[in-house]
């Protein structure tokens, strides 16, 4: 008898790589913006419950990651950027990462419904299919508006912080999800400039690939221009203080003089690393004044609770 | 990653002292690999039970020294 048996060699993969599979630098701008979507919320949430729902929504976003890089491991093979990823250089197995992912994403909802809320984990699992399904398998490979509609996924990790602390919606966490919404084309456009090649190697239409390096300028610049008047509307409507408006207002204003720096330069690749690597900070530190307004007792939960 | 092997492999093994036992044998790359992931799960696992019981504690509160007995 001489039939051959396919079986798969025992894995290699160490801590390192499940941990890359769960995208932890994605992974902390989600926590950072859950949290300040707790802190800003009305009311006290105790640490134990607040630390408790912070991971969760951490391991939701990683079960999100792996998901996520189960299914594309086909074209992250074909970009530089992504290629040194666990299941592109062979340590784990697309199924390997797919259970992960399930597990993990199971273990996140569950755990968050059953020790914080059931609102905050009927929204992490929407996040998460959103993410995985939605922009994954759908958005991503056939339409140039993947990264604006898929953003919505990234966008809502507040709205999970803030219904972590009081069970509910209100229109504050809706601010954080727009401001959020509308930062990612920009950022991400930023980035596919400079890696246009890469991306049509793969065959993802991002817009520079689809409409053209002129086209995402423009469009660049429409977004940052909603986006800075945006990222002031909290102290607008009294839902944050001077600090955080003056604040947004100097940050939206560098970030539209890049945008349209990165117009003027047309086909040269430094203005779109710039704006990629500042749109990085503007959204980290825009949050960071929320919670210094905040603790300084001047955000929304204060103006809620009184 | 896949491996051909051929089926008399997956063959029970013989009784005989002198036949070595047959089966996956793994690398020491894959047995150190292994013992990390082993270790990674039971620590991700202790935790997970630290912060049930905590979360327990903290949402019974008072309550616990106040229930019907």
């Amino acid at each position: 008898m001489s039939a051959t048996l396919a079986r798969v060699e025992p894995s290699i993969a160490g801590v390192g790589d499940y941990i890359e599979l769960m995208k932890p630098r994605v992974m902390s701008l989600v926590v950072f913006t859950a949290l300040v979507g707790m802190l800003i919320a009305p009311g006290h949430v105790h640490p134990v419950i607040g630390l408790a729902a912070l991971i969760c929504i951490a391991v939701g976003a990683g079960a999100a990651g792996a998901l996520n890089m189960c299914y594309d491991a086909d074209i992250d093979a074909r970009m530089a950027r992504t290629a040194g990823r666990p299941i592109p250089r062979g340590r784990i197995t697309p199924g390997e990462a797919a259970g992960f992912g399930m597990t993990l994403a199971g273990f996140a909802i569950v755990s968050l419904g059953l020790l914080v809320n059931l609102v905050a984990a009927a929204l992490l699992a929407f996040t998460i299919a959103f993410y995985a399904v939605i922009y994954t398998i759908w958005l991503k490979r056939s339409t140039p508006q993947n990264i604006v509609i898929g953003g919505a996924a990234g966008a809502l990790p507040p709205v999970i912080g803030w219904a972590a602390a009081t069970g509910s919606v209100a229109v504050e966490p809706i601010l954080l999800f727009l401001i959020i919404f509308f930062w990612t084309p920009p950022h991400f456009w930023a980035l596919s400039l400079y890696r246009v090649d890469d991306y049509a190697r793969a065959g993802i239409p991002m817009l520079p690939v689809v409409a053209g390096d002129r086209e995402t300028r423009r469009q660049i610049v429409l977004y940052t221009a909603i986006l800075a008047p945006l990222g002031a509307v909290p102290w607008l409507l009294g839902y944050a203080g001077a600090t955080y408006g003056l604040a947004a207002l100097v940050l939206g204003a560098v970030m539209i003089a890049l945008a349209l720096r990165l117009r003027a330069e047309q086909r040269g690749q430094a203005a779109s690393r710039q704006m990629f690597a500042f749109s990085i900070l503007y959204l980290f530190l825009l949050f960071a004044m929320l919670l210094v307004d905040r603790m300084s007792g001047m955000a929304f939960g204060h103006f809620a609770a009184s | 990653m896949t491996l051909s092997l051929p089926m008399e492999e997956f063959t029970k093994p013989s009784t005989s002292e002198a036949t070595p036992p047959v089966g996956v044998r793994l690398t020491e790359q894959q047995l150190r690999a292994r013992r990390a992931r082993s270790i990674a799960i039971a620590l991700a696992l202790g935790a997970f039970v630290i912060v049930v019981f905590l979360v327990t504690i903290v949402r019974l509160g008072s309550n616990l020294a106040t229930r019907p007995m």
